[in-house]
């Protein structure tokens, strides 16, 4: 079975530094990949290297086979909480539709198909009995638990989610670990960041570990591996020079 | 009390002030939902100011006021959209040197103009009493144009200032999205200044939205309850203009700023009321423990 994902020696600068180096990556559909590092390893680049919005200075990135500015279709991105206007005047429902406006057209209604994707959008992410409240009034967890619905109203094929269990609610994190887990058994691919080591251990079918460029990539028992943890972390060399 | 609301009606420049006034308060609210949604306040106050320039030149060349405060405007927005592009400076940064730049820079093409003094107070603060009959069809005209054109592109534009990145993403042209809210922006400025003037307009612009915005949590009620303020409160204003023979776009600023003190004071769920409540309930809670 050929990979859905392939990212290849993809390397990316932020404004002069080099944020991500020579990064190697494949993920096939039913797989749930968890990609763990330290703060500023990089993750959330190449998430966004994935999506096709930042510029590759070396590498390849390709979703089925095609760019992804072209696959976009196959893509559903949940970006972290703080990239959401959560004081618009709008309710989860209308938040969930909002995934699904399209480039071409502009059709001013959202269409019967489109409202029943959101629906079960919203059912999945165990949003239904809130759909007419509005965004600003929701918990962290119903936030993050509405840019899953959201994505996932697109149906898509790879879901690309940033650090989805950063300060959510216990009840959250077990419905989303539930969910996420599903969709990969429904042949889903996923590829999410997090730097919560019991939440990939509990989770992912396979994590990477992540400082700047793939440190390790293996099952999540590679999570039990001190060794690959401190220097995924950057940390082995401290460890080093401690011991010495 | 009827002969009072009936009198004005009776006066054909009355009539044509009314037109445009409503006209203009009900275009501003349905533009004004996203300038207050998306912060764009001082990018109005800019675009307003740098109409001015161009509003001078085309006094100055016997051209069309209106198209050349449109142009101008246009202009300096563009630019701030470009210089904001270098992280280095803030975007309100480059807004304050550009705005204050245009300004200086019609006052000096004023100045070369024979007779200014008349014509800039009337684009300053409004001529909304001297509206010919074409400028009532003008203003329906353009006004139409500009809503249209809101709730056509409403869908991406919700998309986008939900969450640009995602939007990205899913492959929506965000900046053309926001040079085309920028321009709608401009256009309904300049329709305006008619009405209230350069200096007034923002009032036009983001009064109504705002107090629109304390009464609901939907766009879409958001857009009509704005609209329905700044069409009301515009033609209330005139009226106040007209009973007491006071400046007329400073009553419609003045009664539209009314409407938006009594909404944050008496809103349903965000009013001072419902607040002073949630405050003192909890200590009503702990003396009842």
């Amino acid at each position: 079975m050929t990979a859905l994902l392939h990212v290849a020696d993809v390397s990316v600068s932020l404004g002069g530094r080099p944020a991500v180096e020579g990064a190697d990556l494949t993920l096939r559909d039913g797989e749930l990949l968890g990609l763990l590092g330290p703060n500023g390893a990089g993750k959330t680049t190449l998430l966004r290297a994935v999506l096709g919005l930042v510029p590759l200075s070396t590498g390849t990135v390709t979703v089925d086979g095609i760019p992804p500015d072209r696959a976009r279709h196959l893509i559903g991105y949940v970006p972290q909480r703080h990239e959401f206007a959560w004081d618009f005047p709008i309710d989860i429902t209308g938040a969930v539709l909002s995934g699904l406006t399209r480039r071409a057209g502009f059709p001013r209604r959202p269409s019967r198909e489109e409202r029943a994707a959101a629906d079960e959008a919203v059912e999945l992410a165990g949003l239904a009995d809130l759909r007419r409240r509005p965004v600003g009034e929701l918990s962290g967890g119903q936030r993050q638990r509405v840019l899953v619905a959201r994505a996932l109203a697109t149906r898509p094929r790879l879901l690309l989610l940033d650090e989805p269990f950063t300060g959510v609610d216990v009840p959250t994190q077990e419905l989303l670990t539930d969910l996420f887990i599903r969709l990969a058994a429904d042949d889903k691919a996923l590829l999410m960041t997090t730097h919560d080591l019991a939440a990939a251990a509990r989770t992912c079918t396979r994590v990477t570990l992540l400082n700047r460029t793939v440190v390790a990539d293996g099952g999540p028992e590679l999570l039990a591996d001190p060794q690959q943890m401190l220097r995924a972390f950057g940390l082995d060399r401290a460890a080093q020079e401690a011991a010495a | 009390m009827i002969d009072f609301l009936l009198a004005p009606w009776e006066l054909p420049f009355m009539q044509r002030a009314f037109a445009v006034a409503t006209i203009t308060g009900l275009v501003c609210g349905v533009v004004g939902v996203y300038v207050v949604l998306r912060g764009l306040a001082f990018i109005g106050e800019a675009v307003s100011h740098s109409a001015f320039p161009g509003v001078t030149l085309a006094y100055a060349f016997q051209g069309n006021l209106l198209l050349g405060g449109a142009l101008a405007g246009l202009t300096t927005s563009l630019l701030i959209a470009l210089v904001s592009q270098n992280r280095r400076l803030k975007e309100d940064t480059v807004i304050g040197v550009f705005f204050s730049c245009a300004f200086g820079l019609g006052l000096v093409l004023a100045s070369t103009q024979e007779g200014w003094s008349t014509d800039l107070s009337s684009f300053l603060f409004g001529q909304v009493l001297a509206v010919g009959p074409e400028d009532v069809w003008t203003a329906a005209g353009f006004g139409a144009v500009l809503v249209a054109v809101v709730l056509l592109l409403s869908r991406p534009l919700v998309a986008v200032s939900l969450d640009r990145e995602t939007a990205r993403a899913a492959g929506l042209p965000v900046l053309r999205l926001d040079l085309t809210l920028y321009a709608v922006v401009t256009a309904t400025i300049v329709m305006s200044l008619e009405a209230v003037g350069n200096i007034l307009v923002l009032s036009l612009l983001i009064t109504p939205a705002a107090a629109a915005r304390m009464l609901t949590e939907r766009l879409w009620t958001m857009t009509l309850l704005a609209s329905l303020i700044g069409g009301t409160g515009a033609l209330a204003g005139l009226y106040v203009s007209y009973a007491y023979d006071l400046a007329a776009g400073g009553c419609i600023v003045c009664v539209l700023t009314l409407l938006f003190t009594a909404t944050w004071c008496l809103a349903p769920r965000h009013g001072l009321p419902s607040r002073l409540r949630r405050r003192t309930r909890p200590a009503l809670a702990s003396e009842a423990a």
